[in-house]
């Protein structure tokens, strides 16, 4: 009772209004993040409606061993965030720190193997302005500029998609360390219930960033 | 009792020792920098958009000087596109989107619910500040010459050819437009879970309603002006041709994205005036208000067409004219609502005891000026029309009619309406109802000269314009200086009822809505016990509510 107390907001009538209220700004936050990928989303099918050759090209040379690495220990960090989750809400210290920890160390191994990715990429002259090899588009007869943009469209949307996962990579480990000095209690479990969802919204970006990026036409091998 | 002059409201007898109130509660600026009062919250803003307002209209009226001739003698046509620029990004960004959510919205939107305060206080002054920081970078680089595109900002000008400083101000703009979210998230999550007890969905005050569509808008709008913004800066930066098509970019790309949110957000600007009036009308003519569900649905109609109706910008932009004429017809369904709501309060009077007090003057304004920007609206959805009139001063004219002649007067007749709940003093009335009629006339002989201008076929964005133009030009010009004497008006005599202006009651427009249940000023959590609701809103039929109580 002591304790729930403290917890409750002063302009909050009781403790499932407070939670419903912080509920709703979750969703609705994840609401504005939709629209704010919808944009890239839009541009991207735009360009590859008028540029359909290119875009198969250029996707080609991405790594896809990489990114689908990527994707596997992603979707494992979604799994330890929902085991941290119940832990939380049943009580189980031990287990609730180790899953934040874990969490936050899948979605670190994701962050080192994307900048591998990225220094890959850039030995295989696949970063505009930096390092691109125009000759070797022209051989293929595709124009480069075109492939610039699905690149310029690619470093976007992950560098994008990767300050999320920084952003919530620091909001887990935050938490690990309070659930490490007890914050936490079946009754105070919103704080991890909303990163949760901040956490598995990060990793749906991902889903759809793996075939828009990766898969477009035939692959003929994986890096 | 329809008649020109109100008795004074009798001074409410104050008891020796008040209770605190929100304004005498702490003191100090720390106990303002760092409040969480909603009510506190929304001062901070209402002097924030003050200052934005004056900045902008100061731009303005050099932009008037220099039309006041035919030759560009003023300024040179350099600093008048940045001129024209500041004005239009200051007054959209940092004035009118911000107006009527953050001060009157702040204020009210708690105590009309019966809460304690909105969802997340804390939330709440950090959009404050996020605000601040958005305007402090825009006003920066305007001071450092600002930017030349207008605030269209369209490609390829604005990411290839323009030497002014575009990042800076999209930067700033897009720092803004967070604070924008986190308002309508609070908006949203407070309206759906901070209600008070009986406050069901149809007993809301209609200035609810408007407010709740305003920040759905907010919420889905904003984010995509935050990314269209983002890309123009990455292909200033990086020369990659996103936007550009000598770069293999569509420029066309950038006009869906840009209006998706532009247009959502003339919508953002007028509905909170619309719920003005909803409040305002029946107050002042003692009537419940007429069709209360097809006033509600209608705010979200309008939010909801709004959504799909941006082409209408782009008619001679090249797209394509099946989607053009899908974007005409749609555009002509966003005046279905409108109308409900504009025959909805003229209804409202019918047979009701009025009171022409400034509120009601203001609001009486939106009316007559929202009908007819709204109508030459329809003429601009129309596609030959449009091609005639688009990019003149007639879409110039069009369009201060909803910002200007609608939506600022709505936040004017929000302002005298609700500035005895937030002082606790009156302001003078013989000067609320002069200056109310000075902006109405003002505004008038401002713009409907440009329509004419428009239709002539005045081009916008011009600073120098064959002589033929001049007399209307000069009557525009002479109207904006009667505007600017109007809006000059209320700055000094609401700072005057501050010290000096009669205490004005808990309720002196003898108002039905929570917020007049309280004490003027409120105390910091509103309501000494938290009320139940029981009755619809506006019940000003049931039973006489004697005014000046």
């Amino acid at each position: 009772m002591e304790a729930s107390r403290t917890l409750l907001a002063h302009h909050f009538r009781d403790l499932d209004q407070q939670r419903e209220a912080q509920l709703a700004g979750m969703w609705i936050f994840l609401a504005t993040e939709v629209l704010v990928f919808g944009v890239l989303f839009t541009g991207y099918t735009a360009y590859r409606t008028i540029y359909p050759e290119a875009f198969a090209a250029a996707s080609q040379h991405l790594n896809l061993f990489i990114g689908g690495i990527n994707t596997i220990v992603l979707l494992s960090s979604s799994l330890t965030m929902v085991l941290a989750v119940y832990a939380t809400r049943a009580g189980r210290r031990r287990m609730q720190v180790a899953c934040l920890v874990l969490t936050a160390l899948l979605g670190t191994l994701f962050m080192v193997f994307k900048a591998a990715e990225y220094t890959i990429d850039y030995y295989d002259e696949l970063v505009p302005g930096m390092k691109f090899n125009q000759q070797e588009w022209l051989a293929q007869r595709v124009n480069p500029r075109e492939v610039q943009l699905f690149l310029m469209f690619y470093y976007i949307m992950t560098g994008l998609h990767a300050l999320h996962l920084s952003i919530g990579i620091g909001l887990i480990g935050v938490q690990a360390v309070l659930a490490w000095r007890g914050r936490f209690s079946p009754a105070n479990y919103m704080p991890v219930d909303l990163a949760g969802l901040y956490w598995h919204f990060v990793d749906v970006i991902w889903i759809f960033l793996l075939p828009l990026l990766y898969l477009v036409g035939t692959r003929t091998s994986l890096a | 009792m329809s008649t020109l002059v109100s008795p004074a409201p009798a001074p409410a007898p104050q008891p020796a020792a008040a209770p605190k109130n929100y304004l005498n509660v702490a003191y100090g600026l720390k106990s303002w920098l760092l409040t969480t009062d909603h009510k506190r919250i929304a001062i901070l803003y209402l002097v924030t958009i003050s200052l934005m307002f004056i900045l902008g209209g100061l731009a303005a009226s050099l932009i008037r000087m220099e039309l006041i001739t035919p030759d560009g003698n003023l300024v040179e046509a350099q600093t008048y596109n940045q001129l024209f620029s500041a004005h239009g990004i200051i007054m959209v960004w940092f004035f009118l989107i911000p107006s009527i959510p953050t001060v009157m919205g702040n204020f009210v939107i708690p105590m009309m619910i019966g809460a304690r305060d909105l969802a997340f206080p804390r939330l709440n002054l950090a959009s404050w500040y996020i605000f601040v920081l958005g305007a402090a970078v825009v006003l920066w680089t305007i001071l450092r010459g600002g930017v030349d595109t207008g605030w269209t900002f369209y490609p390829p000008y604005s990411t290839s050819s323009s030497y002014t400083n575009v990042i800076p101000v999209a930067a700033g703009i897009l720092i803004s437009g967070f604070s924008s979210i986190l308002t309508g998230l609070n908006f949203v999550v407070t309206v759906h879970r901070m209600r008070a007890p009986g406050m069901t969905w149809f007993r809301l005050p209609l200035f609810i309603w408007s407010l709740y569509a305003t920040s759905i808008i907010l919420i889905l709008a904003t984010p995509v002006l935050a990314m269209v913004l983002l890309l123009v800066a990455v292909e200033r930066i990086t020369g990659f041709g996103i936007f550009d098509p000598a770069l293999n970019g569509d420029p066309l790309l950038f006009q869906h994205l840009f209006w998706f949110y532009s247009h959502p957000a003339v919508y953002i600007m007028v509905l909170p005036a619309m719920g003005v009036v909803s409040e305002v009308f029946p107050c002042f003519a003692r009537k419940n208000i007429f069709g209360y569900r097809f006033v509600a649905f209608a705010s979200v109609a309008i939010a909801v067409f709004g959504f799909l109706v941006w082409g209408h910008h782009m008619f001679v932009a090249g797209q394509s004219a099946y989607a053009a004429m899908t974007f005409s017809v749609l555009s002509y369904l966003v005046a279905v609502p409108s109308a409900i709501k504009v025959f909805n309060w003229t209804a409202t009077l019918y047979k009701g005891s009025i009171a022409f007090d400034a509120p009601m003057l203001y609001a009486i304004g939106f009316i007559a000026m929202f009908t007819m920007g709204g109508l030459t609206g329809l003429f601009l959805a129309c596609l030959g029309l449009d091609i005639h009139v688009h990019d003149t001063y007639f879409v110039i004219a069009h369009f201060h009619f909803i910002m200007v002649g609608g939506m600022v007067m709505g936040y004017m007749s929000a302002l005298h309406f609700w500035w005895p709940k937030m002082t606790g003093r009156k302001y003078p009335e013989g000067w609320g109802r002069l200056a109310a009629l000075t902006i109405f006339f003002g505004f008038l002989m401002t713009f409907l000269p440009q329509f004419l201008l428009g239709y002539e076929g005045m081009p916008r964005r011009y600073y120098h314009y064959p002589p033929e133009f001049q007399v209307l030009n000069v009557m525009s010009s002479a109207g904006a200086t009667i505007l600017g004497a109007g809006y000059v008006l209320p700055l000094l005599y609401l700072l005057w009822s501050l010290k000096y202006g009669k205490p004005a009651g808990p309720n002196p427009w003898g108002a039905t809505g929570l917020e007049w249940q309280t004490r003027s000023p409120p105390p910091t959590d509103n309501f000494e016990v938290t009320p139940t609701v029981t009755t619809e809103p506006y019940n000003y039929s049931q039973e006489e509510v004697p005014r000046g109580g």
